[in-house]
């Protein structure tokens, strides 16, 4: 869900190009022949034409979906129902079941730390980048470039790495601290309670930084550069031009950088499960991990769907913020 | 003009290719089960063997039995992972293989389905087999399944290791966590498990819970708190490095292939990789039982062969054939024997442990296993959630080994 409206978004002007190519010659072409008033209806069955294959692909890939997952959460969905499709209706029951657990209050106070710790410390980082490749000096793009590694390796891979990386007794994190003389003992990253929450963020925070750099990064260059050289005549340089100019210049992106990263957040799983599965003691289980245990470990597909569902409606409400942003930014 | 006129008509043939494409992709994924059930002439088979060298001698063992059958195979391998829900998609798209390989715990699950024919509907022999590799193949009394070959676990000890500190290997859990304490200095750990948040977890606890008389269906027992408490004590001596807490049965052999653990709980599936290194000398015995006179209650992992309800009579017979045909005396024996398992029929384990020494213990152990599944068919996946639920809480010190086990139990 959340990546198509991504994609429309960030690429708002290619898409208008792409339309306003594919209207204009068939416009162009029907002007000559003005025949009676069909010209009209034929006008509109043409719009509706083209909003065919928008619409089939809505239904198909997206409203099928979220309605199959709607439905089976009001469903006793097991492994049998794939065989005989029978699923018997058992109303709240999934639900009540779900949200009752004592783990969901865990697991919805994880993904609460979990997407805001990642959101502050990869838009933190992003935008510290950001304003830093400004500057012109040598080697910039190519650092810039190398900056988007974590993003180009498959999250499979960059969480194994993490895990080895973070392992208490032969880390590599652990075995520079030691070096360094920092720590004495391993530090258990990953297998303390207290820990593991904050390791599995630091590692999404760094998966993070580059789209966060992208986009900031595309925003400042933006910003005219007549701008600074008017506030510097005034005297607004350094900290001063960034709080007055840079930042309400940059809002409207960064309104978009958030709202996209929470939803993106909000359903991480793959670098969790890689990283710890869940543990110690379900100290990293969030939402998102917690439902798909329910659905592919345990078979409880009905209750893994319910709490899908609760992710869906979180991740709803950040997207509404989003298109609300996002149409206040097309306004100014 | 003209061109204003098509324009509408590959778009239209668009639009109903995009509408019309999963229609037709479904219709084409449906016709494979609809043959006829004339002469059958292959035969298509799903496991999960993806990996050399299991792949092939898995391979070889299928087309062998193929071409006894007159049969050719038609198999696909899929990663571990993904096997149940292709299996999943394929029972409600009724595109089933004729052959399906499971693990043993899932076959409880897949059979109450329906998805599954029982073995006795084709005559398929199911004698002599060990009680544990009937009791995981078995749903409602009807044998659905069949192990050629099975494993378990058993304690690895670093021969060198033991030899230098003086310590022999233990055979109760004072003795294991004396030597345990004894074997850890420097960076080297006495003991390696895992008792990770999966079901992997719960499998590695499993042996030290039984032998204890703790059972599955009940967990908040003084039986399995007594072996909770074994497993935390070890970690807090310091024996066990905390990072069990999320290693895996392959990172508990790299440390023990390391040299960092002296000690370790795993299957005999880890073989080839310690042959590999000609430095290490090991050896297999038991894992310990509380009490001298306790008998080892090990858990049977490996997997089974089943024939899917494909509708078809014909290629049904025949896949039972080729499970049969797995299952005979000399197919156990060469496979047992090329992939480090145990033959699954008791007749065959005297002659199998004495031409394989290093087996021999694991052997010893499948004649007394227990099926994961043997008790709650397909309820354990919410028992074995449990289980490693109040390990974890319990080793990460967030609750007492016995008050872990009654929360989890409580769930």
């Amino acid at each position: 869900m959340s990546l198509t409206t991504d994609a429309s978004r960030t690429a708002p002007r290619a898409g208008k190009s792409r339309t306003a190519s594919a209207t204009s010659p068939a416009g162009g072409s029907e002007k000559p022949p003005p025949r009676r008033g069909t010209r009209a209806r034929r006008e509109r069955i043409f719009q509706w034409l083209f909003l065919v294959p928008a619409v089939a692909y809505m239904a198909l890939f997206f409203g099928y979906p979220v309605v199959k997952n709607l439905v089976m959460s009001f469903q006793d969905y097991t492994t049998a129902t794939f065989f005989t499709g029978e699923a018997p209706w058992v109303g709240l029951a999934n639900y009540a079941a779900v949200l009752s657990s004592s783990l969901f209050s865990t697991s919805l106070l994880n993904t609460a730390l979990f997407t805001l710790g990642s959101i502050l410390g990869q838009f933190g980082i992003g935008l510290a980048l950001a304003v830093f490749f400004q500057r012109k000096f040598p080697l910039n793009g190519i650092l810039r470039s190398l900056l988007l590694l974590p993003w180009l390796l498959p999250l499979i891979v960059s969480s194994a790495v993490w895990r080895w990386i973070l392992d208490k007794d032969s880390g590599a994190l652990n075995r520079f601290l030691g070096d360094l003389g920092i720590i004495h003992t391993g530090v258990p990253w990953l297998t303390s309670t207290s820990l593991a929450l904050i390791a599995v963020v630091g590692v999404n925070i760094w998966i993070g930084i580059p789209f966060n750099l992208t986009i900031l990064y595309g925003g400042l260059q933006e910003i005219p550069d007549e701008l600074y050289e008017a506030g510097s005549l005034d005297g607004a340089t350094g900290w001063t031009a960034f709080r007055h100019i840079t930042w309400p210049m940059l809002r409207p992106v960064v309104s978009v950088v958030l709202v996209l990263g929470v939803v993106y957040t909000l359903k991480v799983l793959d670098i969790i499960l890689g990283l710890t599965n869940g543990g110690p003691a379900n100290s990293t289980q969030t939402i998102a991990t917690q439902s798909y245990d329910l659905s592919f470990h345990e078979f409880k597909f009905g209750e893994g769907a319910a709490l899908g569902n609760a992710l869906v409606v979180i991740s709803l409400v950040f997207a509404v913020l989003y298109l609300r942003a996002s149409r206040r930014a097309v306004d100014e | 003009m003209k061109s204003a006129r098509r324009t509408p008509r590959p778009l239209a043939l668009a639009t109903a290719t995009l509408l019309g494409l999963p229609l037709f992709i479904s219709a084409c994924g449906a016709t494979p089960a609809a043959s006829s059930s004339e002469n059958v002439t292959e035969i298509s088979v799903m496991d999960y063997y993806n990996n050399e060298p299991d792949k092939s001698f898995i391979g070889d063992a299928l087309s062998s039995c193929g071409a006894k059958a007159g049969v050719t195979i038609k198999r696909e391998t899929v990663p571990g992972k993904s096997l149940i829900s292709k299996v999943l998609q394929q029972s409600s798209s009724k595109t089933l293989p004729d052959v399906l390989m499971l693990d043993n715990p899932d076959l409880q699950q897949i059979a109450a389905t329906g998805a599954l024919a029982p073995l006795s509907d084709f005559k398929v022999s199911t004698e002599d087999f060990a009680e544990g590799v009937l009791s995981a193949g078995t749903y409602k009394d009807k044998v659905y399944g069949l192990a050629p070959t099975v494993n378990t676990i058993a304690l690895f000890y670093n021969k060198d290791i033991l030899a230098k500190a003086g310590v022999t290997p233990p055979t109760t859990w004072d003795e294991l966590t004396a030597a345990a304490a004894k074997l850890t200095a420097g960076d080297q750990y006495g003991l390696a498990f895992n008792a990770n948040p999966t079901y992997e977890g719960t499998w590695q606890f499993l042996p030290v819970m039984w032998s204890n008389g703790g059972d599955e269906k009940n967990i908040d027992t003084a039986e399995t708190a007594q072996a909770l408490e074994l497993w935390t004590g070890l970690v807090k001596d310091g024996s066990v490095s905390s990072s069990a807490l999320n290693w895996t049965q392959a990172d508990v052999k790299d440390q023990f292939l390391a040299g960092k653990a002296a000690m370790m709980v795993n299957g005999p599936w880890q073989i080839p990789a310690l042959d590999k290194q000609p430095s290490l000398h090991y050896d297999v015995v038991k894992i310990p039982v509380r009490e001298a006179g306790q008998t080892a209650v090990a858990p049977l992992g490996g997997e089974v062969w089943t024939v899917p309800q494909t509708g078809n009579k014909a290629s049904q017979a025949k896949a039972a054939e080729i499970v049969a045909c797995l299952n005979s005396d000399e197919q156990q024996m060469s496979m047992a024997k090329a992939r480090n398992t145990i033959p699954s029929k008791t007749t065959l384990a005297d002659k199998f442990a004495a031409e394989n020494p290093k087996l021999a213990t694991f052997t010893e152990l499948i004649k007394t296993a227990r099926a994961r599944t043997g008790e709650l068919g397909e309820k354990w996946p919410a028992q074995a959630t449990k289980i490693y639920t109040a390990i974890q809480t319990a080793l990460t010190g967030k609750a007492s080994p016995a008050d872990a086990l009654k929360q989890a139990q409580g769930q």
